[in-house]
């Protein structure tokens, strides 16, 4: 038996699957919002390379090379904005950044 | 089953366990140490893809500086679990719907879209060519400089911006510093250091107290 696309693409679905549950659980803890955040781009960077590995093309891993650059750039102001958040609220439940509310 | 199934299986596994623990981990510095064995089990994966630039890059941009920088927000700040974990498991249920439809339905979609008969390119792989000669790092960089070099610029832009973000964000004055600004200092007049005082003469104030005396 071997590997197919399909089985990577349902690793990848299944990785999808689980950040986003992860969002629904922690839907206080900022810092853990932020890890299912990476989880799920790292399932989409799954498909892309396994679709690049199948069909033969190397855009694929272009296309994952870049996510990696955004990804990286937007956890690090995404921490930065929660150290702030910290600084100020002494806290990161999202329950409480509530300012903005009118 | 050949080696390269069992070891898929092995890492998949490992992967969707450790993406499971950081979902639910009661300490966030063990989520974060969870995520750095969910990245390390993808770039295996992306190894057995024969992504080896991807793969080696996911480790050292990921698990060399992104998660440290998790690992050194996380350890900084002084967490209190305990309000964020109240209703922890509340809305399970609605989440676990949610979670099982997207799989579900991704994977119908996906292994439906593309069935392994359908894989005329999949015996031979990127690597198809000429095994021995083909890299994958080199073949990445010449599109990279070629055809995509003017995003490539644009993801070096994107990563100068966030440097310039991620400091001017945390960036904090403090209160008890000494710290002049050279240009308050360049532009400053001499009449602002010296301010010349006339002073009534000293006869006054002695006239003053012979008028007190006689009082």
């Amino acid at each position: 038996m071997m590997v197919t696309l399909g089985h990577f693409l349902t690793l990848g679905a299944i990785l999808f699957a689980l950040s986003v549950i992860g969002i629904f659980l922690n839907r206080k803890n900022l810092i853990v919002l932020l890890m299912a955040i990476e989880l799920m781009l790292l399932a989409v960077n799954m498909n892309f390379v396994a679709f690049s590995y199948y069909l033969n093309d190397m855009a694929g891993q272009i296309f994952v090379f870049f996510i990696l650059t955004v990804a990286a750039a937007e956890s690090a102001i995404g921490l930065a904005i929660l150290v702030l958040l910290f600084r100020n609220k002494s806290s990161i439940n999202v329950d409480e950044l509530n300012t903005l509310k009118g | 089953m050949d080696a390269r199934t069992g070891l898929f299986y092995v890492f998949a596994l490992v992967l969707l366990f450790a993406a499971f623990k950081v979902i639910t981990a009661r300490n966030p510095v063990h989520a974060a140490l969870y995520l750095v064995l969910a990245f390390f089990q993808a770039a295996a994966v992306w190894i057995l893809l024969k992504a080896e630039f991807l793969a080696i890059t996911l480790v050292l941009v990921y698990v060399g500086a992104v998660m440290v920088l998790f690992l050194f927000v996380v350890m900084m700040l002084d967490v209190n679990m305990d309000g964020v974990r109240k209703n922890f498991w509340k809305h399970f249920p609605l989440a676990a719907t949610v979670g099982t439809l997207i799989a579900l339905e991704m994977a119908a979609v996906l292994i439906g879209g593309f069935p392994p008969s359908q894989e005329p390119k999949a015996a031979l792989g990127v690597a198809g060519q000429a095994v021995e000669q083909f890299s994958n790092t080199k073949e990445l960089g010449k599109v990279l400089y070629s055809e995509y070099l003017y995003p490539l610029e644009i993801a070096a832009v994107i990563l100068l911006v966030a440097i310039i973000a991620a400091i001017a964000l945390t960036l904090r004055e403090r209160k008890d510093s000494k710290y002049i600004n050279p240009a308050d200092q360049i532009r400053v007049k001499s009449a602002d250091r010296v301010s010349l005082v006339k002073i009534q003469p000293t006869v006054a104030a002695s006239v003053v107290t012979a008028t007190e005396d006689k009082a």
